[in-house]
């Protein structure tokens, strides 16, 4: 069964059609790199499927479960609320600028959501933050404030606040760009890591030499379409479209 | 008059400016979240509402509102109340002109918020209240801390209004033993009083402030 399933979503804002007509599915234990040119509509795709902005047209189904289906005129139609609040349980989203609480302590940003969304027991959250700050490198921060840490502390920060929540799949939008080029190494290796533990990802990137050796599958965007997709070797070292080869072109010089 | 029995009725004086300054807090801090949130309202005519009543309380004299607020109730509608009701009208009118100041506060504060802390503990799972009471608030209050605190020692000076209803707190007092002893002291204590006041709020508004920069 596919953990993410994107069926004919269409977005437009205004009078702009950012996506049209994108398919995508996303397997248990996949990781999917989505690239492409500035405005292109990747970051509005995750948005769409974590639900931060409403699609017009389309379907979106997590586990089989169904949070929007097309509705007779051809319109997206959301899943009864209670079912939505479930299905925003199956998934994480890592913000390219982090969006830690910033009065928040470390272990209670990553604390907070798992006890008073999912209502579990204080100690064993307490427990598996304490795991997830170690796997982060970063056992020695619990107390700190997000102020108090570097870019690419917080955004390891970030990383384990959402898998505190045990999602099924994480999407991450450009979780480097909003760091000094000395400090995406080490979230690179934080997301390289998960990788090889099978967490299901989704991530767009501007980082080509990552997602060449971390995904599983490419998915180049343009235009608000995708242009092509594929094995990352095949697509970024041979790409069929001229768009793509344009698009390679520009990193390899 | 003696100075003990001036300093019993400024001190009485003083106590009631201290119920005013307090209730005033209690009533306009809340009710100006409420219209604040009226104001951010997607339902046009509460928007509608809201702003009106913020314009209106704003562009008008806080003295003329507690006229109105003391007067009105005969005025308009005929109803009689008790002398009672000087000291109710008196908190209501100061209320209703606070919270429409503190309105327009929170309402920048809560919209100088990145909307990826909304986005974030959306994402996460949390209740648009949760999201509001737990993340939103509490910065909230951080960044509308030093606009609060104007307008709180604005209040602490114009509880002095109140002496257009003759509701006897200090100033209404210190102005009648000035009048009937012919003597400047009576004031000179009020406005000292007046500043010691002012100390006081300032010196606590300035803990509130350093308790919350733990962050940022
Ligand atoms: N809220 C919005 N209102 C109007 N237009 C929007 C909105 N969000 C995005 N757009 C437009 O949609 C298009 C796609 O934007 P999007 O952010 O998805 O691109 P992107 O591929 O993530 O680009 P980048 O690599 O720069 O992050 C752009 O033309 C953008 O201006
Ligand atoms: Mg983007």
């Amino acid at each position: 069964m596919n953990l993410l399933e994107i069926n004919h979503l269409k977005k437009s804002f205004e009078n702009l059609d950012v996506l049209h007509d994108i398919s995508l599915s996303v397997k248990e234990g996949e990781v999917v790199a989505i690239i492409g040119p500035s405005g292109s509509g990747k970051s509005t795709l995750l948005r769409c499927a974590t639900m931060l902005e409403k699609m017009d047209e389309g379907e979106l189904v997590y586990l089989g479960k169904y949070a929007v289906k097309n509705g007779e005129n051809g319109k997206a139609v959301y899943a009864p609320q209670k079912e939505l609040k479930e299905i925003q349980g199956y998934f994480g989203l890592v913000f390219q600028n982090f969006n830690l609480f910033p009065h928040y302590s470390v272990l209670k940003n990553i604390m907070d959501a798992p006890i008073h969304v999912q209502k579990r027991e204080k100690e064993e959250v307490l427990q598996e933050a304490r795991s997830l700050l170690k796997k982060m490198g970063l056992e020695d921060k619990e107390t700190y404030y997000p102020c108090q840490l570097s870019g690419g502390q917080q955004q390891r920060v970030a990383i384990a606040r959402a898998l505190a929540l045990n999602p099924s799949i994480l999407f991450f939008d450009e979780p480097t760009s909003a760091l000094d080029p000395e400090l995406t190494g080490e979230i690179l290796k934080v997301i390289r890591q998960l990788a090889e533990e099978k967490m299901t990802m989704v991530i767009v990137t501007h980082e080509m030499a990552f997602a060449r050796d971390v995904a599983d599958r490419v998915i180049f965007m343009d235009g608000g379409y995708i242009v092509e997709e594929g094995n990352p070797k095949e697509v970024m070292e041979h790409p069929k479209e001229e768009r793509t080869k344009q698009f390679l072109a520009r990193f390899s010089s | 008059m003696s100075t003990a029995n001036m300093i019993g009725q400024l001190a009485s004086g003083m106590l009631a400016t201290c119920e005013i300054f307090v209730l005033t807090l209690v009533f306009s801090l809340p009710l100006g979240l409420l219209v604040a949130f009226g104001r951010m309202s997607k339902i046009k005519p509460l928007q509608f509402i809201t702003k009106l009543y913020i314009s209106i309380m704003r562009g008008t004299p806080l003295m003329l509102q507690l006229l109105v607020v003391y007067f009105g109730p005969y005025y308009l509608f005929g109803i009689k109340l008790s002398t009672g009701y000087r000291f109710t009208a008196t908190i209501i009118g100061f209320a209703i002109n606070y919270a429409a100041y503190f309105a327009e506060i929170y309402r920048s504060g809560i919209q100088s918020i990145p909307y990826g802390q909304w986005e974030a503990a959306k994402v996460l799972g949390y209740t648009k209240n949760q999201t509001f009471f737990k993340i939103i608030f509490p910065q909230m209050v951080k960044r509308v801390l030093p606009s609060v605190t104007n307008e709180v020692i604005t209040l602490v000076k114009d509880t002095s209004l109140a002496f257009v209803l003759a509701y006897a707190e200090m100033f209404t007092i210190a102005k009648q033993i000035a009048a009937a002893q012919t003597t400047m002291m009576p004031l000179f204590v009020a406005g000292l009083f007046y500043y010691i006041f002012n100390l006081l709020v300032a010196g606590v508004m300035e803990y509130l402030e350093k308790r919350m920069s733990y962050y940022q």
